[in-house]
C-alpha cells in the first residue's frame, strides 16, 4: 500500500485494541447512507509508470527561449538554491508555532525580512504573502486601515492587468471603490491624477506594466500632498538597481510590495511564488501576515519566534487584519538563500547584465523592417516593440522558432495590436538575441 | 549568540550603474547585502536547517494540520525542467502537457468530494475559503437575494473561517456546539432566515468527531434559502469515504498541502482548490482547465465565465503545488485514496485507546475519533499544575513534536492529536510509551515539565520581550 | 487571588473607575483582567477629545497570544491618556490600578450609575 505502513498483523492487533472487527466499523457514527464505496478516478500507479508517465507530459510542454516577462521571470538559479530548499527539515516542516523545534525556519525568515528591508529601504518586511497581486490587495486593505475613514484607492492604469483582476475581486467583495489614474498614451507613463478624492492611497508601479519606469520622486510626494499613502509596486531584483521605494520623495513611499518570484523561485507555469510586503514601522500593526522577531530565551539565548500574533485570524478570528494563514515558508527560504548565494554584489550584477540584454536587443531589434519602438523612456529590463502585423500572431509564428517572443499587450487589452512586450534576463545570451533578430525578421518576411 | 548570514561577508568593488537609466531613479547607495562565499551559505543554511522539526525527521502529530509523508517522487516531478521552466504566459498550445495534469486534477477532486466543478487556483486553504464565501455572495446577488448579511459558522472553527466571511463582507454569527460535540441545532433554528446566506462548516469537527446530524442541518440550511459551506481541512478523514457533495454542501475547499500530501514548506506554500456544486459554477475563480471536443486543452477567462467572482492572483495559482498533488493520487489510484480515511482513522482510534489506558483523559470519551481526536490534561493542572503547554514541551525533548495545543478553545488544556494515515504502529507505540513517561513526570516533579524543553537550540523564548522590542531585521 | 481595591468602581467587562472628583474619572483594566490576558505587549487607546460610550468597544488589549477588546465602562469623552503605555505595556501587569491606569474621561456622575463596587466585582471575577 503506498506510503501506508501497516502489514496485515499490525492492523488487526491495532483493530482489536480499539474493539472493532473491520476497518469499515471505525465509521460506524457516520450515517451509512452517506457512505460512497467507489469513486471514479484512475487506477494507482508505481512509482516507475508514474514517473514515465509524467515526464512524458513535462516533455510535451515545448522547450522554449524564453523572452516573456510581464510579472514572471527566467532567471538563472543558483543549484545550491533548491539543494538546500529541498532539504526535508525545510520541505517537511510545518509552520513555526513552537519555535524551539522551528529556530531553522524562523532565523530563515528573519533574514529574508532582513534582505527584503534592506532592498525596498523601509523599516518592517513581514514573513510574505502569497504572490505579488494578492499581497497588493492585502496592501491597499492595510492603507485602507491606517487611514480610517477612506473608501477607494487610486489604481494606475499602468499596473500589470493580472494584478488589477485580483484587486477588483478581493477589494470588490467590501465595496472599495478603484479609481484608474491614466497613463500617457505618448510616453506610456503615469500622469498626476487631478485630485484624491476619498482615496487612501496611490500605487505606484516602477517598472510599469509597459516595462517604463515612472517618476516616482514626483508621484510619491503628490500622493503625500494630497494626503495619500504611496504603496510602491517594485521588482526585487530592479531594486538592486534602483531606487529603493524608502526613498522616493521627499519622504519616501509607506509601503513596498512586490512579486517575488525573480528571487530564486521557478516559473512553474504561474506558481507558487510569493509576494513580499514592506513598511514603516509606525504602521505594522496593521501590517497583515506571519511576522518573526528575535527574542532570548530563559538563559539568555538568542533565538526567534512569531510576533504580534495577536493581529492574526488564528487568534483574532473576524477581527484579524486578514484571513491569511500561511506565508509561502518554501518560497521564502529558497529567496533567503538566492539572495544570500548571490549577495549584495551578485543581484546588482544580475541586475546590470539584465538592463544590458534588453538595450541591446532592443537596437538589434529596431533595425529589422517595419519594427519601431512606441515609446522612448527609460527602462529596466523590459520594453515595447512595435510590429507591422498582429503581436499574437508573430509570437505564436517564433513559437515554431523555439522562441516565446514576449507578451502580446493585445491579451491585456492595452496598446495596439503590432504591440509585444519582450523581457530579457541574464539568461540570454548574445547568440540568443541574433537568433531572435534572425527569427522575427524571418517570420516577418513571411507574414 | 547565533550564526548570522551577516557574518559573513566579503568586499568587492562597487558596481558600475547604467548611465542610460536617469541618475534620479537609481539608488542612492550601494545595496547593502552580505556577500558570503558559496559554502559559508551552504553550511549556514544546512546548519539551520539541522535545527527544525519536520515529517522527514519526526514523528509530528500536529491536529488539524495533517503532516503526513510528503512522497519525494511528487518533488521530482514537479521539478520537471518541462513544468519548472514553464512561463505561465506560454500559449496553450506550447503548454498543452501541464495544461492535461491541470485538468485531470480538477475532474479527480471533483470526483473525490462528489461536486460537479472544480478551480484550482486559490493559493491556500484561506483563499479558497475566501473564493467560497465570495461565490456564495455571488449566487445570492445574481438571484436578486440581497438581504443575506449573516454567515453563520461554529465557535469552535478554525479562525480563518470567520475572518474569511467578514472579509468577503458578510457579518458572523457564533454557533455553540453542544457537549458531545454535535452542533447546537435549538440554536441554528433561531437564528436561520432570510437573512442568512450560509453556514461555514469543518466534518468532521475540530472537535474531532463526525456531525451526525449533517443531512438534517443541511435541510435546514437549505429549507431557509442558506447555502453550506465545506472547510475541507479535515477531508483526510473521510476521503474515499463520505463524500461533501453527498452530504449536502454547495462549496468547498480542499487543502491539497493536508489531504493530498503536499509540503507544508515551514508554513506554505499551500493550494486550495474549490468545488462547488452545479449551481454555482457559473461563480468559480478564474483561471480553469477546460478541454475541447477535439481534446485540446485550454484556460477558461471572464469571457467565458462571465459571472466568475474574478481572479485571485496574477497567474494560475501554486501550479508547482497542484503538479505535487496529482502525482500522490495518480500514485494512489482509487484503491490508494479509499485507504487514506481508513488507515487514518485507525492510528487516530488506536493512539486514542492507547493514550487513555495510560491515564490520559479524552474530551469526547464516548465518540469514535475521526482522524484526530482531543486529550485534556486539565487533571494534570489540578493536580500539580502542569498545562498542555508543558507537556507540548517536553515531548520535544523526546525528539516528537508537539500536537496542537489550546485549540479548539472552548476544551480546557487541550492537546489536538492527529497521527496520520503514514505512521507505523511502532511509532505510535513509542509516542504512547513517551506520553506515559510525561504522565509520571507531571506527577512526580512537574518543574521538568515546567521548564522543557531542555535538550534543543533555545529554551522557552520570551515571546512579550519579542513583541515589546519588535527586532525584525537585522540592523545595518 | 487578584487585588481588588475597595476604592474603585468596577464594570461587568474587568474595567475599573477611580473618580478623581469635578466629574473626572480614571479608568484602567483590573488585576484579574491582566492576569486572564497574560503579558500585554501592546495598548491601543482612544484619542483624547474622543466620545466613549458605556459597554461599547473603544480600545483593543493585546498580549502575546490573546487580543481582547478594551470596554468603556462608561459614557463620557476621552480628556487624558497614557501615553506611556505606548512603550511600557507591561505597566498593566505589574502596576494596573497605578502606573498602568489607561485613560481619562469626563462624565456626567449619572454615568457611573451601572458600575458594580469591590464585593459585587469580587464575586463576579470568582465565577
Amino acid at each position: 500500500m503506498p506510503y501506508i505502513p501497516h502489514d496485515g498483523l499490525e492492523t488487526a492487533v491495532m483493530l482489536a485494541a480499539v474493539g472493532v472487527d473491520s476497518l469499515d466499523q471505525l465509521f460506524d457514527e457516520i450515517p451509512p447512507a452517506l457512505q460512497v464505496h467507489d469513486m471514479v478516478l484512475p487506477e494507482g500507479l508505481s512509482e516507475m509508470a508514474l514517473q514515465r508517465e509524467l515526464e512524458g507530459r513535462a516533455l510535451s510542454n515545448a522547450p522554449l527561449r524564453c523572452f516573456a516577462g510581464g510579472g514572471a521571470y527566467a532567471h538563472h538559479i543558483p543549484a545550491i538554491v533548491w539543494e538546500i530548499t529541498g532539504r526535508g527539515e525545510f520541505y517537511s516542516a510545518y509552520t513555526p508555532y513552537q519555535p524551539e523545534a522551528s529556530q531553522g525556519t524562523l532565523q530563515v525568515i528573519y533574514e529574508y525580512q532582513s534582505f527584503i528591508t534592506r532592498l525596498t529601504g523601509l523599516e518592517v518586511s513581514n514573513a510574505s504573502l502569497y504572490d505579488g497581486a494578492s499581497g497588493l490587495a492585502e496592501a491597499c486593505l492595510m492603507a485602507l486601515r491606517i487611514q480610517g475613514s477612506d473608501k477607494s484607492i487610486l489604481v494606475p492604469e499602468n499596473l500589470l492587468p493580472g494584478w488589477r483582476r485580483a484587486l477588483d475581486s478581493v477589494l470588490g467583495l467590501q465595496n472599495i471603490r478603484l479609481v484608474s489614474v491614466p497613463y500617457d498614451r505618448a510616453t506610456g507613463t503615469l500622469i498626476l491624477p487631478a485630485d484624491a478624492g476619498d482615496a487612501a492611497a496611490l500605487i505606484i508601479p516602477q517598472s510599469n506594466a509597459l516595462g517604463l519606469l515612472e517618476s516616482v520622486d514626483a508621484l510619491t510626494d503628490w500622493a503625500h500632498a494630497h494626503g495619500l499613502l504611496a504603496v510602491a509596486v517594485v521588482n526585487p531584483l530592479a531594486l538592486a538597481l534602483l531606487k529603493a521605494p524608502g526613498d522616493w520623495g521627499t519622504q519616501g513611499a509607506d509601503m513596498a510590495v512586490g512579486e517575488g518570484q525573480p528571487l530564486g523561485i521557478p516559473l512553474s507555469g504561474g506558481g507558487p511564488y510569493f509576494g513580499f510586503l514592506a513598511c514603516r514601522k509606525p504602521h505594522v500593526r496593521q501590517l497583515p501576515g506571519r511576522l518573526v522577531a528575535k527574542t532570548v530565551d530563559g538563559q539568555g539565548r538568542e533565538g526567534f519566534c512569531l510576533t504580534l500574533q495577536a493581529r492574526e485570524q488564528h487568534i483574532r478570528r473576524g477581527k484579524a487584519t486578514s484571513n491569511i494563514c500561511t506565508n509561502q515558508g518554501l518560497m521564502v527560504t529558497a529567496a533567503a538563500i538566492h539572495m544570500a548565494t548571490l549577495g549584495g554584489h551578485g543581484l546588482q550584477q544580475t541586475a546590470v547584465l539584465c538592463h544590458e540584454r534588453a538595450v541591446r536587443l532592443r537596437e538589434l531589434l529596431t533595425v529589422v523592417p517595419g519594427v519601431s519602438l512606441p515609446y522612448g523612456g527609460p527602462f529596466f529590463h523590459e520594453f515595447v516593440l512595435r510590429l507591422p502585423h498582429a503581436a499574437v500572431v508573430v509570437r505564436d509564428a517564433l513559437l515554431g522558432h523555439g522562441l516565446l517572443a514576449g507578451l502580446p499587450l493585445s491579451d491585456w487589452g492595452m496598446g495596439e495590436a503590432g504591440d509585444l512586450l519582450v523581457c530579457t534576463t541574464e539568461l540570454l545570451e548574445e547568440t540568443d538575441l541574433l537568433a531572435y533578430r534572425d527569427a522575427l525578421t524571418a517570420v516577418l518576411e513571411t507574414l | 549568540m547565533s550564526d548570522s548570514i551577516f557574518d559573513h561577508d566579503h568586499h568587492f568593488p562597487a558596481v558600475e550603474l547604467p548611465s542610460d537609466i536617469p541618475a534620479e531613479l537609481l539608488r542612492k547607495a550601494p545595496l547593502n547585502l552580505p556577500n558570503p562565499a558559496e559554502l559559508e551559505v551552504l553550511r549556514h543554511y544546512t546548519r539551520l536547517s539541522q535545527k527544525n522539526f519536520s515529517i522527514d525527521t519526526q514523528f509530528y502529530p500536529l491536529g488539524s494540520c495533517t503532516m503526513k509523508y510528503n512522497p519525494r517522487i511528487a518533488h521530482t516531478m514537479a521539478s520537471l525542467p518541462g513544468f519548472a521552466r514553464l512561463h505561465p504566459d506560454t500559449p496553450a498550445p506550447a503548454m498543452q502537457g501541464l495544461l492535461r495534469v491541470l485538468w485531470e486534477l480538477q475532474e479527480w477532486l471533483a470526483a473525490a468530494t462528489g461536486m460537479a466543478a472544480v478551480s484550482l487556483t486559490p493559493a491556500a486553504g484561506a483563499q479558497g475559503e475566501l473564493a467560497g464565501v465570495a461565490m456564495i455572495r455571488a449566487y445570492h446577488a445574481a438571484r436578486g437575494d440581497h438581504g443575506r448579511r449573516k454567515m453563520l459558522i461554529p465557535t469552535a472553527a478554525h479562525g480563518t473561517n470567520p475572518a474569511s466571511a467578514q472579509m468577503a463582507g458578510f457579518d458572523v454569527v457564533e454557533i455553540p456546539n453542544l457537549a458531545d460535540g454535535d452542533l447546537d441545532m435549538a440554536f441554528l433554528d433561531q437564528h436561520l432566515g432570510p437573512d442568512v446566506a450560509g453556514i461555514m462548516l469543518t466534518n468532521p469537527s475540530t472537535l474531532g468527531v463526525f456531525e451526525r446530524r449533517i443531512a438534517d442541518i443541511a435541510a435546514r440550511v437549505h429549507g431557509a434559502g442558506g447555502l453550506l459551506y465545506y472547510d475541507g481541512a479535515n477531508l483526510n478523514a473521510i476521503l474515499g469515504r463520505v463524500q461533501p457533495g453527498q452530504m449536502g454542501f454547495d462549496v468547498m475547499h480542499l487543502n491539497l498541502h493536508k489531504t493530498f500530501a503536499t509540503p507544508h514548506g515551514g508554513g506554505g506554500p499551500g493550494a486550495g482548490a474549490v468545488a462547488v456544486q452545479e449551481r454555482l459554477r457559473p461563480f468559480l475563480p478564474l483561471p480553469m482547465v477546460t478541454r475541447a471536443e477535439e481534446g485540446a486543452l485550454h484556460w477558461l477567462d471572464e469571457g467565458d465565465l462571465p459571472q466568475s467572482i474574478g481572479r485571485l492572483s496574477a497567474h494560475g495559482g501554486n501550479v508547482g503545488v497542484l503538479l505535487r498533488a496529482h502525482a500522490y493520487i495518480r500514485r494512489l489510484g482509487r484503491a490508494g485514496v479509499g485507504r487514506v480515511s481508513a488507515y487514518a482513522a485507525l492510528n487516530a482510534n488506536y493512539l486514542l485507546r492507547e493514550l487513555q489506558r495510560v491515564g490520559y483523559q479524552a474530551a469526547f470519551p464516548g465518540r469514535r475519533a475521526s482522524h484526530e481526536f482531543i486529550l485534556s490534561v486539565s487533571d494534570l493542572q489540578k493536580a500539580t499544575g502542569v498545562r498542555a503547554l508543558d507537556v507540548a514541551k517536553r515531548l520535544l525533548d523526546f525528539g516528537i513534536h508537539a500536537p496542537t495545543i489550546y485549540f479548539p478553545q472552548l476544551v480546557p488544556e487541550c492537546l489536538l492529536i492527529e497521527p496520520t494515515e503514514t505512521e507505523s504502529k511502532a511509532t505510535l507505540d513509542r509516542f504512547v510509551a513517551v506520553m506515559a513517561q510525561i504522565r509520571q513526570e507531571a506527577l512526580e516533579q512537574p518543574e521538568l515539565l515546567r521548564e522543557a524543553p531542555h535538550h534543543l537550540p533555545v529554551g522557552r523564548l520570551d515571546e512579550a520581550l519579542a513583541a515589546r522590542r519588535l527586532d525584525v531585521a537585522a540592523a545595518q | 487571588m487578584s487585588k481588588i481595591p475597595e476604592t474603585l468602581r468596577y464594570s461587568d467587562t474587568h474595567e475599573w473607575v477611580e473618580d478623581l472628583g469635578g466629574g473626572r474619572y480614571r479608568v484602567g483594566i483590573t488585576d484579574h483582567a491582566q492576569e486572564l490576558l497574560g503579558d500585554l505587549v501592546y495598548v491601543e487607546v482612544p484619542d483624547t477629545g474622543k466620545a466613549i460610550h458605556g459597554g461599547a468597544v473603544c480600545g483593543v488589549l493585546e498580549s502575546v497570544k490573546a487580543a481582547a477588546d478594551l470596554y468603556a465602562p462608561l459614557d463620557g469623552t476621552v480628556v487624558e491618556r497614557n501615553d506611556g503605555l505606548g512603550d511600557n505595556p507591561q505597566w498593566l501587569n505589574e502596576d494596573p490600578y497605578g502606573q498602568g491606569w489607561i485613560m481619562v474621561v469626563e462624565a456626567d456622575a449619572a454615568a457611573c450609575a451601572g458600575l458594580l463596587d469591590a464585593a459585587a466585582y469580587g464575586k463576579l471575577a470568582e465565577s
